[in-house]
């Protein structure tokens, strides 16, 4: 990144050797677990690492049919999707009118109000609101939703707050000389400036709705609106008798986020760097 | 909208008139307590629900009576509840030293000279966007069946049977999946830590004839004290609340051996009746997390400035 022009010529392939080599600790459980996926259970009795010699698709149509794949996927997509959309809106809207009225001790409170329970333990409220909301009829992935964009806020408040506050006040007050209201302020000016907060926010909430497993293990109670993650655990049992559609079930889990890493890893991991680096 | 010819004198002005500011107050308001309601609604209330039932023998069900600091005593005596802070504590000091060693040592490399820059930085983060349970799952399966094949090959006794039916080894299996996952995101913080440092200070040090080593210990290290502080607290408390790894791998056994203190709280206060004994359980956790917490903080940020 600084001024390596000179030495750009001569890469150090020792130490690219040895990262090629760590790599491979991270690409061949990957790889042992596509290869799994992939063939009969005589051929995985045979040989844990060799290649399939035919691609076993119907692992896959097999492990879609057992574990209602679909289901699971769609539950899963509208919890993900809606709760990164929600949290974006809402989540950023509160640390703004948070974020410029910390001169009003009211609003002071309020950010350390949020911040403090960055440190409560989920097992400290995770009995009781298991009972809160299956009480209140909220046990399935609607109140699933609600309940990441509520307890994202601690943490969202906090970066979107440090952001806000670099966004120089003079360009709302522009705005309201030309007679905007307050909501038109943010909705037009502020939410567009806080595009790289929005994308860091978004991608963290992303992977947490899609992967997160405690919530849903102890929110929803009918199997008919369990997660990915979820039936992969209610299922675990059952396959524990064919390794193989139990890891074409597993990739198929994993396979959406890897994809979206592919297609966006530079913002993933500049979104995660910032996001981590503010908390 | 009557406030439109009022601007207009001191449209150069920066500060608001005071009569607008009282108005949009309402705004700010409005934009901002019905997510704190819910807030304390969803979660400041069970929190709060969750210590008082823990001065209770409330069972989840039925009746109840309050029993003082009973259950937080008979913490201090359950031999299950003890072991299981001993398993989340070492569990959570060898990952966190583990973590940061790995990740240093590797976002060093990816900062330094290297062809494929960019596509190995890729694959060392990938661990991270993969979900925890998953991984679990699939590493149980590589235990089970691929390491005692190895280890019969190698002729290693202790790797030659399932590691994670043994009482005594399958700890190893689980910190060897958490930190395989966990180092990635710290390998990215390091490695933006690792970004801020200017290269001038290498130069210089490489003039005055410095070798490897005293250049990580006095440019490298002091450099990154703020990113070793961060890794070092977030690795810390991720590890001390392990619970998806410890599902998929051993479900806390053999026996209760490898019950982590998150992992007892959900086992006991939802299928063993211990709704206000493992709630007791629960706000004890979250003190030692907040003491631990604070005095790491405290002790690596005055290292950071003798630094």
């Amino acid at each position: 990144m600084t001024a390596q022009t000179g030495d750009a010529k001569r890469p150090n392939w020792g130490v690219t050797l040895l990262l090629c080599l760590g790599a491979l600790t991270i690409l061949f459980p990957l790889y042992l677990a596509v290869v799994t996926a992939l063939k009969t259970p005589q051929e995985l009795a045979n040989s844990v690492f060799a290649l399939p010699s035919t691609f076993r698709w119907q692992n896959f149509t097999e492990a879609i049919r057992l574990t209602n794949f679909f289901t699971a996927f769609r539950t899963s997509a509208l919890v993900t999707v809606s709760v990164v959309v929600l949290t974006l809106i809402t989540n950023s809207l509160v640390a703004y009118a948070i974020a410029r009225n910390q001169h009003k001790r009211f609003f002071r409170y309020l950010y350390y109000y949020f911040i403090s329970a960055l440190f409560i333990p989920f097992p400290i409220i995770m009995l009781p609101v298991v009972r809160q909301t299956s009480a209140w009829g909220m046990d399935n992935p609607y109140g699933l939703i609600f309940l990441y964009v509520v307890y994202g806020l601690s943490f969202n408040i906090f970066v979107y707050v440090g952001y806000i506050k670099s966004i120089p006040r003079e360009l709302e007050e522009a705005a309201l000389i030309d007679g905007a209201t307050t909501w038109q302020t943010f909705w037009k000016i502020i939410f567009p400036l806080l595009a790289p907060m929005n994308a860091t926010v978004g991608i963290l909430t992303c992977l947490w709705a899609w992967n997160d497993f405690l919530l849903p293990l102890v929110i929803i109670s009918d199997p008919q609106f369990a997660t990915l993650p979820l039936v992969q655990y209610i299922f675990q049992g059952q396959f524990s008798t064919n390794y193989n559609l139990a890891f074409a079930s597993y990739l198929m889990t994993l396979a959406p986020m890897v994809i979206v890493y592919l297609l966006a890893q530079r913002w993933i991991i500049s979104g995660v760097t910032q996001g981590a680096v503010k908390g | 909208m009557s406030a439109i010819t009022e601007p207009n004198v001191s449209s150069t002005s920066t500060t608001a008139p005071p009569r607008r500011r009282r108005r949009r107050d309402h705004t700010y308001l409005f934009m901002a307590l019905p997510a704190v309601l819910l807030f304390f609604v969803f979660h400041t209330y069970p929190a709060i629900q969750g210590i008082l039932y823990s001065f209770t023998n409330f069972r989840g069900y039925g009746d109840y009576d309050f029993v003082g600091l009973r259950n937080y005593l008979q913490i201090f005596q359950d031999e299950r509840a003890l072991a299981a802070y001993r398993f989340t504590f070492v569990f959570a000091v060898l990952a966190t030293v583990l973590v940061n060693i790995i990740a240093l040592t590797v976002a060093i490399g990816l900062n330094g000279n290297i062809r494929f820059r960019n596509f190995l930085r890729g694959i060392y983060f990938l661990p991270n966007i993969l979900s925890v349970l998953i991984v679990g799952f699939i590493f149980n399966y590589l235990f089970a069946n691929l390491v005692p094949r190895i280890g019969e090959a190698l002729g290693i006794a202790a790797l030659s049977r399932n590691i994670l039916g043994d009482p005594q080894l399958a700890w190893t299996g689980i910190l060897f999946v958490a930190v395989w996952q966990a180092a990635a995101f710290n390998i990215i913080l390091y490695l933006a830590g690792l970004q801020t440092i200017p290269y001038d200070l290498y130069e210089a040090a490489d003039i005055d004839g410095a070798g490897t080593w005293q250049k990580f210990r006095n440019i490298t290290f002091p450099m990154i004290a703020p990113f070793f502080t961060i890794n070092m607290v977030l690795a810390m408390k991720g590890f001390l609340q392990v619970f998806d790894q410890i599902v998929a791998l051993t479900g806390g056994g053999p026996g209760t051996s490898t019950e982590s203190v998150s992992f007892l709280i959900y086992k006991g206060g939802f299928d063993g009746g211990q709704f206000a004994y493992q709630s007791a359980n629960a706000v004890l956790f979250f003190i030692v997390l907040v003491v631990v917490s604070l005095a790491q903080t405290r002790i690596l940020q005055r290292r950071e400035v003798e630094a």
